[in-house]
């Protein structure tokens, strides 16, 4: 890994012409003539890279040895739950009975995947408390999206799709720009003392005119809204929904179930909570759970049983339609409910119950040495910030830069904008203690380096493939291809 | 099996620094009402055997492997070279995050970077971002950009555009009160100029079009760019076969302001429908309103080269509901593939490959319309993808073609007037044999 | 530090008035909050604009500002060189970084508007 003597070029820079890779066969059909006359053709793909296997394999291999993962090791970005990707999901999503199925495929020929879609289904259901839910989005935020305009299908459909949205001031940026895209105006509820949102603030922002509240439970500060059950009475009484958004539900699944404390919608990231690899931002995938009362609005097709065949629904006259291609990253999935069939009861249980354990145990020994805005308790995740060593005029993001000089991925930073220089760690349930202790550890001499050294921190990284790079140089003066 | 790697030891040692005597206690801030009593009903936990033995099952359960098969309709069967999968099944490009730490990031920067670079090269436009969820996601985010750009709320949406882009531009156009107007075809399978003529006034955002459309028909893309432009509009193409780029002359070279589409066929499996990728590319002038997350090259404190995302203030997570796109979690891995895939078949190859995908699609389609009965429905040219009209409603043809181990496309019913008409899609994958097979069927079935 | 010719605004504007028109840019104290500026997107020419209203933003790398106008009036002229060289807001917040220029229509209005050394008390008041 980081290896720091061979800097790999761009393909561009390594190619020369008539190379390839890739031997294209014989045409074994007659050669049609006058296809295409009249239709504009290119000469030539202009700057395409042409090499030869070889470098292709040494091109990528090179350039992955210079990323961090989680194979390598603790990866505690908060509210990302960047926990082990298991192997054997990899092999099943691979499995060619499931990759080669043509999404347009009779039903007749493709019942294993719906099957399994279906199964999955229902295990997020059980899991959620839930009563109907939909695999389709794409991601988190598109479920977000899926999910708000589902509310704002039902609200039409009693006459009037209401106005406005409310939203914490420690929610994830997706939630306001969601619920925009959805037609609507955000209001922001302010966060309390204890970084949770107040009953009192809440019923006075709450009216007729308000659609939904979109509540991140546990929040972004890892910590549980105990007034969820009130919070969804207030909103329910004036007509409006309660959303939330599942983005950390590790802390809760197999503990409590959103649909036992009166949530009308959620989502669910597969790729947060259910194991399946983040791919260097992405694929996701952000089924949404909802009441029955939103059920006739799910996005088409809807699976449905009947004799043990599995069947696509798209008859749905009060769907809000559908929400990207086909239905949803069906090999993700796949990962997700191979996660599920793994773990068993016991084990989700116990994932989200060492998942707790270990944030908590993160916290406990580095309170003191950092600031802690609030200290109400937390579950999988704990906000720490920059307030010590700013004395020093370190930030953040030299704590962060010095973590890599460490070996390890630094925590999320400058989130939740509520907390100032914000430190926000999540390690999640997979990570050993040897693990969580090289973490603390290096927290801990980080701290002292501060105090001692604080230059050493205001420069660094110092040992990685590349040192801090200009981003304000990248965004002045965008190169954003390259050219020849 | 959980995955946990904390021993019983650990965890009461762990417990007892926390100065609690059970796990129970992490949780006393969850109202004890609301916390389960029991266990979830959920199956018995598996060994790995148990659970490679039961998905293998399942994946059996799908028959489509037992078919010779035409579909596509924008999802597309191509060889994938034996790299693709290797070299993206590494753990460094799995398992980690996006690229928020760019010191420890530069592999997937700097592949995002290339395939950026590559999309321009493909699309003929100047800027290209890291990618969107997928083709019909990605036509209705072209379509709210030129929104935004232009400040209008008609938009042209051509009724040859995949039916599936059509209907996510609806559920997402409805709740901000934008215009749609959908443009009929003409007898060569593109939009008639009489109908976009009479759709465009001064009020039209954008014409998004799809070529090759959903017909596999190649639209005259330099003639809509020059009747959009004339009205202060903007041309948008949508691209569901991407391969085509192969060989056709670049959109943005023939005028497109944006462009578009779904990048399954280069490299990703057909998966029963996703994960795919959207890309997107356009001017350099609209950078400001292109939706999601963008690499860009710049110096480290030494000097060197190295690579960041960058005009960030356009996104969601600090620009909030004023964002050009709610899109956080992109398609990264789908982008990894797609860049090895083009960067295999490499400048040459990419053309020889969609000049045999032209090749073989020209061969069936002369194949199949020598059968008395059959007829090519439109004029216009195609690239891998024909629409044909049977004597009969294709339901009846196509279910009699697939007792004989068919699927010999895709019904076009739910085009008015097309009912006795199909979809149909010949690759690289079809050999000769396979295409044979389908003509002798099909003599056998009318 | 801060010129005893400008007038300063609580959200960090300053206005420099010249006749009936106004020069606006944002204050050195601002510019430091916002840290290295890469875009200043500008109003057209001719815009009219209420008194508190956005009137143009600033973006750093990791951050977008509103600019409010203080006053109420019309957009005569931006400083295109922004463009091109957003960094003139930092090196010369109060010369060459100006913003944009306004006509005045109401010169009462800039009463409500801070002197120096009021402007400089306020920011000692937002430390503490």
């Amino acid at each position: 890994m980081m290896i720091n003597v061979i800097r790999e070029p761009l393909i561009f820079e390594i190619s020369s012409p008539g190379k390839t890779a890739f031997k294209v066969p014989e045409p074994d059909v007659p050669g049609q003539k006058d296809v295409l006359a009249g239709v504009a053709l290119r000469e030539d793909i202009d700057g395409f890279p042409e090499v030869s296997e070889t470098e292709i394999s040494r091109h990528f291999t090179r350039l992955s040895q210079t990323n961090y993962c989680v194979d390598f090791g603790i990866y505690p970005l908060g509210s990302c739950t960047m926990k082990y990707n298991p192997k054997i999901n990899e092999k099943i999503a691979s499995l060619p009975g499931f990759t080669q199925t043509h999404p347009l495929a009779p039903e007749g020929l493709v019942q294993g995947n719906l099957e399994l879609m279906k199964l999955l289904e229902n295990l997020l259901l059980e899991i959620t408390g839930m009563e109907a839910i939909t695999l389709q989005p794409a991601a988190g935020a598109h479920g977000e999206l899926t999910g708000m305009m589902m509310i704002r299908a039902c609200h039409e459909a009693q006459g009037h799709p209401r106005k406005y949205v409310l939203i914490p001031d420690s929610a994830h940026g997706t939630n306001p720009s969601s619920a925009h895209i959805c037609g609507y105006t955000v209001k922001e509820i302010k966060s309390n003392d204890h970084g949770t949102i107040s009953l009192e603030d809440l019923a006075r922002l709450m009216d007729e005119e308000v659609a939904a509240l979109m509540l991140t439970n546990p929040n972004t500060l890892g910590v549980f809204e105990s007034d969820i059950c009130q919070i969804a009475d207030i909103v329910h009484s004036k007509g409006g929904f309660l959303y939330m958004d599942g983005a950390n539900m590790n802390a809760l699944a197999g503990i409590t179930r959103p649909g036992d404390m009166k949530v009308d919608v959620m989502h669910l990231n597969l790729h947060k909570t259910f194991s399946t690899p983040h791919g260097g931002g992405g694929p996701g995938s952000g089924p949404v759970a909802v009441t029955k009362i939103l059920e006739p609005f799910l996005p088409v097709p809807v699976i449905e049983e009947k004799d043990s065949f599995y069947h696509l629904n798209y008859q749905r006259p009060r769907s809000i339609g559908r929400v990207r291609s086909f239905y949803g990253q069906f090999l993700v999935a796949l990962k997700a409910l191979a996660y599920i069939l793994t773990l068993g009861p016991e084990g989700i249980k116990e994932m989200a119950e060492i998942a707790v354990l270990n944030s908590n145990y993160i916290r406990k020994n580095l309170e003191g040495l950092y600031d802690l805005k609030y200290d109400a308790p937390t579950l999988h995740e704990c906000v720490f910030s920059d307030k010590h060593q700013r004395e020093y005029g370190v930030t953040n993001l030299d704590i962060s830069k010095r973590l890599l000089d460490y070996g390890l991925h630094p925590p999320t930073m400058s989130f939740p904008l509520i907390v100032h220089g914000a430190l926000m760690i999540e390690p999640t349930e997979t990570e050993s203690r040897r693990d969580l202790d090289l973490f603390i550890e290096a927290m801990k001499a980080i701290a002292r380096e501060a105090k001692e050294n604080p230059e050493l921190l205001k420069t660094a990284p110092h040992v990685t493939y590349v040192r801090r790079l200009d981003e304000v140089q990248a965004a002045r003066n965008p190169i954003l291809r390259w050219e020849k | 099996m959980s995955y946990i790697p904390i021993s019983n030891d650990d965890r009461q040692e762990m417990l007892a620094r926390l100065g609690l005597d059970s796990a129970e206690k992490l949780f006393n801030s969850i109202p004890e009402e609301n916390r389960l009593k029991n266990l979830l009903n959920l199956p018995a936990a598996k060994s790995e055997p148990e659970l490679l033995d039961y998905f293998e099952e399942r994946s059996r359960k799908n028959l489509y492997d037992q078919y010779i098969s035409f579909l596509g309709g924008g999802a597309y069967d191509h060889f994938i070279p034996a790299v693709v999968d290797y070299l993206s099944s590494r753990s460094e490009f799995i398992s980690p995050y996006t690229p928020y730490q760019p010191e420890v990031s530069q592999g997937t920067l700097q592949v995002i970077f290339e395939y950026q670079t590559l999309i321009c090269q493909l699309t003929g436009l100047e800027i290209a971002n890291a990618s969107l969820y997928d083709g019909a996601t990605g036509a209705a985010e072209a379509v709210l950009m030129a929104h935004r750009v232009k400040d209008r709320k008609r938009l042209l949406v051509a009724s040859t555009v995949n039916p599936q882009y059509r209907q996510v531009i609806y559920t997402y156009g409805k709740n901000l009160g934008l215009e749609i107007v959908e443009l009929p075809y003409d007898q060569r399978g593109r939009i008639e100029a009489r109908g976009l003529e009479a759709a465009l006034n001064d009020g039209t955002a954008v014409l998004l079009c799809q070529s090759p459309n959903y017909f596999g028909v190649i639209e005259d893309i330099e003639s809509l760019s020059k009747a959009v432009h004339h009205q202060g509009a903007m041309l948008a193409v949508a691209i569901s076969e991407p391969l085509s780029l192969g060989l056709l002359e670049a959109p943005g070279k023939l005028g497109a302001d944006i462009v578009t589409g779904e990048g399954q066929s280069f490299g990703l499996p057909l998966s029963y429908g996703g994960p795919y990728l959207g890309f997107m590319a356009c001017k350099k002038e609209f950078v400001r309103q292109l939706p999601g997350r963008i690499v860009g090259q710049t110096v480290d404190a030494e000097g060197r080269r190295g690579f960041v995302l960058t005009l960030s203030t356009r996104e969601q997570h600090i620009r909030r509901e004023k964002a050009t796109s709610n899109i956080c979690t992109n398609e990264g891995h789908c982008a990894l593939r797609a860049t090895i895939y083009l960067e295999t078949l490499g400048r040459t190859g990419l053309r020889d490959l969609a000049w045999l995908n032209v090749q073989k699609a020209a061969y069936a389609r002369e194949q199949l319309t020598l059968i008395p009965g059959i007829k090519s429905k439109f004029s216009g040219e195609v690239f891998n993808e024909f629409v044909l009209e049977f004597p009969d409603s294709f339901e009846i043809v196509g279910q009699k073609l697939e007792a004989r181990g068919i699927l010999g496309g895709l019904s076009l019913k739910e085009f008015p007037g097309l009912e006795n008409c199909a979809l149909i899609t010949v690759t690289e994958k079809h050999s000769r044999e396979k295409i044979d097979l389908y003509v002798q069927a099909l003599k056998e079935v009318l | 530090m801060y010129p005893e010719n400008l007038y300063y605004s609580q959200d960090h504007e300053w206005l420099k008035v010249e006749g009936e028109e106004a020069i606006l840019g944002i204050t050195d104290f601002a510019q430091k909050q916002l840290g290295d500026i890469i875009y200043v997107d500008l109003p057209d020419s001719g815009k009219a604009v209420e008194a508190h209203q956005t009137l143009a933003t600033v973006e750093s790398v990791k951050s977008v500002s509103d600019i409010y106008s203080p006053v109420t009036g019309e957009v005569v002229q931006v400083n295109q060189d922004l463009a091109q060289t957003p960094e003139l807001i930092n090196s010369d917040p109060h010369g060459q970084g100006w913003i944009l220029r306004l006509k005045l229509k109401d010169k009462s209005e800039l009463n409500n508007l801070m002197k120096a050394a009021d402007y400089e008390k306020y920011l000692e008041g937002l430390e503490k």
